[in-house]
């Protein structure tokens, strides 16, 4: 068919993308483990594994699991710290040509304040991943993410002392993902990201005890797609901020599913391990669908859900 | 952290080979450009069967052998991946993923090299046996004779003496391995012994506990689930110490899988 080639490129608060394609936090390190197999520069964005302020050792091992169509991860958060991050992955990244968006969390208010403190000016840092919603700390996180009074405290503390775009990761817990978004709009978010894992948990019935060690984890993958689809759709038709889509996302088709309901970008998770170069597929994906559709770029897609 | 130098490919490789061997082990060979001269004994691979198409893990299977473009591996069929890998035909594709991780020391001399196998655990030292440069006495242990009589004339080709030991006595010594390794170690007491195993983490514990006793060297290849396969996820940790004696999680995956005896903390 002929036509002109559809525009891929995206803007996301302020994050200049070559395609609205990213790749999720943890499940794709620090984009160096993968550059072994992939071409980073083909990406929109990475969004690095969480940073803390400090190193963090994460839980006891086993921390994965599979399960029917996904996973249930309980890797608790295990990081080398911002300074660790900065010196070690950072100089890296810089030269890949892609924007990396620093996904960060703390155990306090306190705690984001300082590590989103620490990455403002950072240069090759496009942007701040705010998570208030991993399951896999016990101490507050979640609260963070199910509260929105709380949530809008933890962004609107980020906000003061940083100049970087700010995008809160909404958990699939919150009881109403409306209120929540509008929370994060309220108090300085440019984007959200959402879904998280949604809490999880898995038993060897033969030894009749937990499969991780951590007893409960976040589940991820295909198993969680239709989820994280009404659930982006809800947050969209909330607020006026862009939304960032993610959730079990395998082949093109469901990224396009999570644009129509209102996602001007997609992340791939789990399915990066599944096979290293899924990004790259749903990308080609994408820009097929839009040629078959005869649409002039993804924006047209993003909330063209009909009735 | 830079990326590797000698980098893993991922391909879609043709399967030349696919045959039942004794008990519930069997043997893939597939088409990989290279892969004797890219792998080394103690590498895996990452291995997704197309039949597979409702899980989102791959598989780690160890590299059982490489020749020119011909990577053979040696699995036991024990749940969903491996009982749908068992279906592919000659001639179909599988993704794969590899060579990954580090590997045994290969270039050991002066030493009398003994390898401890449990299980699966035969098909990187098998692949080893026949890379080092010096031989010496494999130690092959399993449950019943099915387990240990895979590789052993495959060792004893190569110049290597074997011994075996079963758990319910139908091969060898009745038992665990590690009683007749002991036994010959400590009749070996004064030989510059390197032990190189692979097996559960019950066998690896203690052929690590047997070289300290005698100050020798041991390399494990260790097995945890994985998630990526490529040191991204930090699904597949293991405690060990670093070199100035902290503890830390080595990622098996990147890190490992083989990890000299001194460093891993049980
Ligand atoms: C470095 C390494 C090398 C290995 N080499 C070999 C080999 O040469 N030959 C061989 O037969 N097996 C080998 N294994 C074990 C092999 O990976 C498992 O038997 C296989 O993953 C089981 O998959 P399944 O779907 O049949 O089992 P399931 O039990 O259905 O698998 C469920 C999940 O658990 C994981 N899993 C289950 N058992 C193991 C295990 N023992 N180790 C790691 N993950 C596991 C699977 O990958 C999967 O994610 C190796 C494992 C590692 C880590
Ligand atoms: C192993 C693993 C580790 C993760 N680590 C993080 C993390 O550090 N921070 C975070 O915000 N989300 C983390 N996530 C959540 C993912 O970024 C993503 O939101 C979720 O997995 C849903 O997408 P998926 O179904 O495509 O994987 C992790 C997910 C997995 C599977
Ligand atoms: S399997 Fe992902 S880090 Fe080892």
């Amino acid at each position: 068919m002929a036509g002109a080639t559809p525009r891929m490129a995206v803007e996301i608060a302020g994050i200049r993308m070559r395609n609205p394609v990213m790749v999720a936090s943890g499940t794709f390190g620090y984009g160096v483990e993968f550059a072994d197999v992939l071409d980073l520069g083909r990406l929109g964005a990475i969004v690095v594994k969480g940073i803390r302020i400090e190193p963090w050792a994460g839980n006891r091992a086993p921390r994965m699991v599979e399960t029917p169509c996904g996973l249930v991860n309980a890797i608790g958060l295990q990081n080398p710290g911002a300074e660790g991050f900065i010196r070690d992955y950072l100089p890296f990244l810089r030269t890949q040509g892609v924007p990396v968006i620093v996904n960060v969390w703390g155990r306090t208010i306190e705690e984001y304040k300082r590590v989103a403190t620490r990455f403002d000016g950072v240069e090759g840092v496009s942007g701040l991943e705010l998570n208030i919603s991993c399951p896999n700390i016990k101490e507050g996180g979640i609260a963070f993410g199910t509260d929105p009074k709380m949530a809008g405290r933890v962004i609107a503390a980020a906000r003061k002392v940083t100049k970087l775009p700010l995008i809160p990761k909404l958990s699939p817990n919150a009881p109403d993902i409306a209120r929540m978004a509008r929370a994060a709009e309220d108090s300085g978010a440019d984007a959200i990201s959402l879904i998280n894992t949604i809490p999880a948990m898995v038993i060897n019935v033969e030894t009749r005890r937990p499969e991780l060690a951590n007893v409960v984890g976040g589940l991820s993958g295909p198993a969680i797609h239709p989820v994280a689809v009404r659930l982006v759709w809800e947050a969209a038709r909330a607020v006026k901020i862009p939304v960032i889509g993610m959730g079990g996302i395998a082949e093109a088709r469901d990224a396009i599913e999570l644009m129509i309901a209102g996602a001007s970008a997609v992340a791939v998770g789990t399915a990066n391990f599944t096979n290293p170069h899924t990004a790259p597929r749903v990308i080609d994906g994408i820009k097929d669908y839009l040629l078959r559709h005869r649409m002039r770029g993804v924006k047209q897609l993003v909330g063209s859900l009909g009735r | 952290m830079q990326p590797r130098k000698q980098t893993p490919r991922l391909v879609r490789a043709r399967v030349r080979e696919h045959k039942a061997l004794r008990g519930d082990y069997r043997f893939l060979a597939l088409e990989f450009q290279a892969i004797g001269s890219l792998a080394q004994p103690g590498q895996f691979v990452h291995l997704r069967a197309p039949q597979l198409a409702a899980r989102v893990l791959r598989r780690p299977f160890s590299i059982y052998s490489a020749k020119g473009n011909r990577l053979g591996i040696l699995y036991k069929t024990v749940g969903q991946g491996t009982r749908a890998l068992a279906e592919v035909a000659v001639g179909e594709r599988v993704d794969v993923m590899g060579p990954l991780g580090r590997g045994f020391p290969t270039d050991r001399t002066g030493i009398v090299p003994v390898l401890v196998a449990g299980g699966y655990g035969v098909a990187p030292l098998s692949f080893l046996a026949g890379r080092l440069r010096v031989r010496g006495v494999v130690f092959v242990g399993g449950a019943s004779a099915r387990d240990v009589v895979l590789c052993v004339e495959d060792f004893r080709k190569l110049g290597w003496e074997v011994r075996t030991a079963t758990e319910d006595g139908s091969r060898g010594i009745k038992g665990l391995i590690t009683a007749p390794l002991d036994a010959w170690a400590r009749k070996n007491r004064s030989q510059p012994l390197e032990f190189f195993a692979c097996g559960p983490d019950g066998l690896l514990e203690a052929v690590g506990r047997l070289a300290a006793k005698g100050r020798w060297k041991a390399w494990l290849s260790l097995d945890k689930h994985m998630g990526c396969g490529l040191g991204a996820c930090l699904a597949c940790v293991q405690k060990v110490r670093d070199a100035s004696g902290k503890e830390t999680w080595a990622r098996v995956c990147r890190d490992g899988p083989v990890f000299e005896a001194a460093e891993i903390v049980w």
